[in-house]
């Protein structure tokens, strides 16, 4: 079998990171990790993007509760009802 | 549902009176002030009313607002800095012939989550979704934000699932490469 590139790690890391990949497929993708310090890089800020996009716009829990929405907002988009 | 996409006065009443308050705080949460996000919430509904024909009736209705209201305060957010969309070929990973990549940056020498404080984090990331091309911020959105399953996301966007799983991984490495310029200086 020919050795993997990065190009085609990378190119099918979103499986890898799944764990959708079949067993051979995934010790492949582990052998060349193994060696291969620049993947293992694009491997951990890929991961690092997912938990940023899914962390960092979640609500706070420390923050205290909204406010609720004002009524001249309610108004105006009623008013803006398209005529149907 | 129904109603609503019949014009019905009384089911456009119910509906912004009952999403109106979800709306307004995913707005808050983007755009992080209250004028922009009343006017980017009174976007989003008459974004939604536009468009409420081509909603299909086997997806969930809070889902779909969700990214309508999301969608329309990263546009205003994008306004507002005055940022362009950017390309997500440009963005993607570059390789030599080899099949090695071309030019990887020094690594990230943090994560993320111990550079920035909670809300600069999120502005950062909320303004470099609004620079995604409109295919590739929907599955974002829905996908990593939202959080939706790969066939809700399919059935929410009328495309296959290969199709947004293809498209979240290019978005996702488009994503990263905004970031890694944001954080890494070389
Ligand atoms: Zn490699």
């Amino acid at each position: 079998m020919p050795e993997l590139s990065c190009q085609e790690l990378i190119r099918f890391l979103d499986d890898y990171v799944d764990d959708t990949q079949p067993a051979e497929l995934r010790a492949e993708f582990e052998r060349h990790l193994e060696i291969c310090p620049d993947c293992v890089d694009y491997l951990k800020t890929y991961r690092d993007t997912i938990s940023l996009a899914r962390g960092a716009c979640a609500e706070d829990p420390s923050a205290p509760p909204p406010d609720d929405i004002p009524d001249e907002l309610i108004q105006i988009i009623l008013r803006s009802r398209p005529a149907g | 549902m129904v109603g609503l996409r019949k014009g019905d006065h009384d089911a456009f009443d119910s509906f912004v009176r009952l999403f109106a308050p979800r709306a307004m705080r995913i707005a808050r949460r983007v755009l992080q002030n209250e004028a922009d996000a009343a006017d980017a919430v009174q976007d989003a509904f008459i974004s939604a009313m536009s468009s409420i024909r081509q909603f299909r009736a086997d997806c969930q209705l809070a889902t779909w607002f969700q990214r309508v209201v999301t969608n329309a305060a990263l546009m205003k957010l994008r306004s507002k800095l005055r940022k362009d969309i950017r390309s997500i070929d440009e963005l993607a990973p570059a390789f030599y012939a080899d099949g090695h990549r071309i030019g990887p940056k020094p690594a990230w020498a943090q994560t993320p989550d111990e550079i920035l404080e909670r809300s600069e984090r999120c502005r950062m990331v909320h303004e470099r979704i609004s620079q995604l091309p409109e295919d590739s911020r929907n599955v974002v959105l829905l996908r990593d934000i939202q959080q939706e399953s790969t066939a809700e996301t399919a059935r929410q966007l009328g495309v296959s699932e290969s199709v947004v799983k293809t498209r979240l991984h290019r978005a996702r490495q488009a994503l990263r490469s905004m970031i890694e310029e944001e954080l890494v200086v070389a």
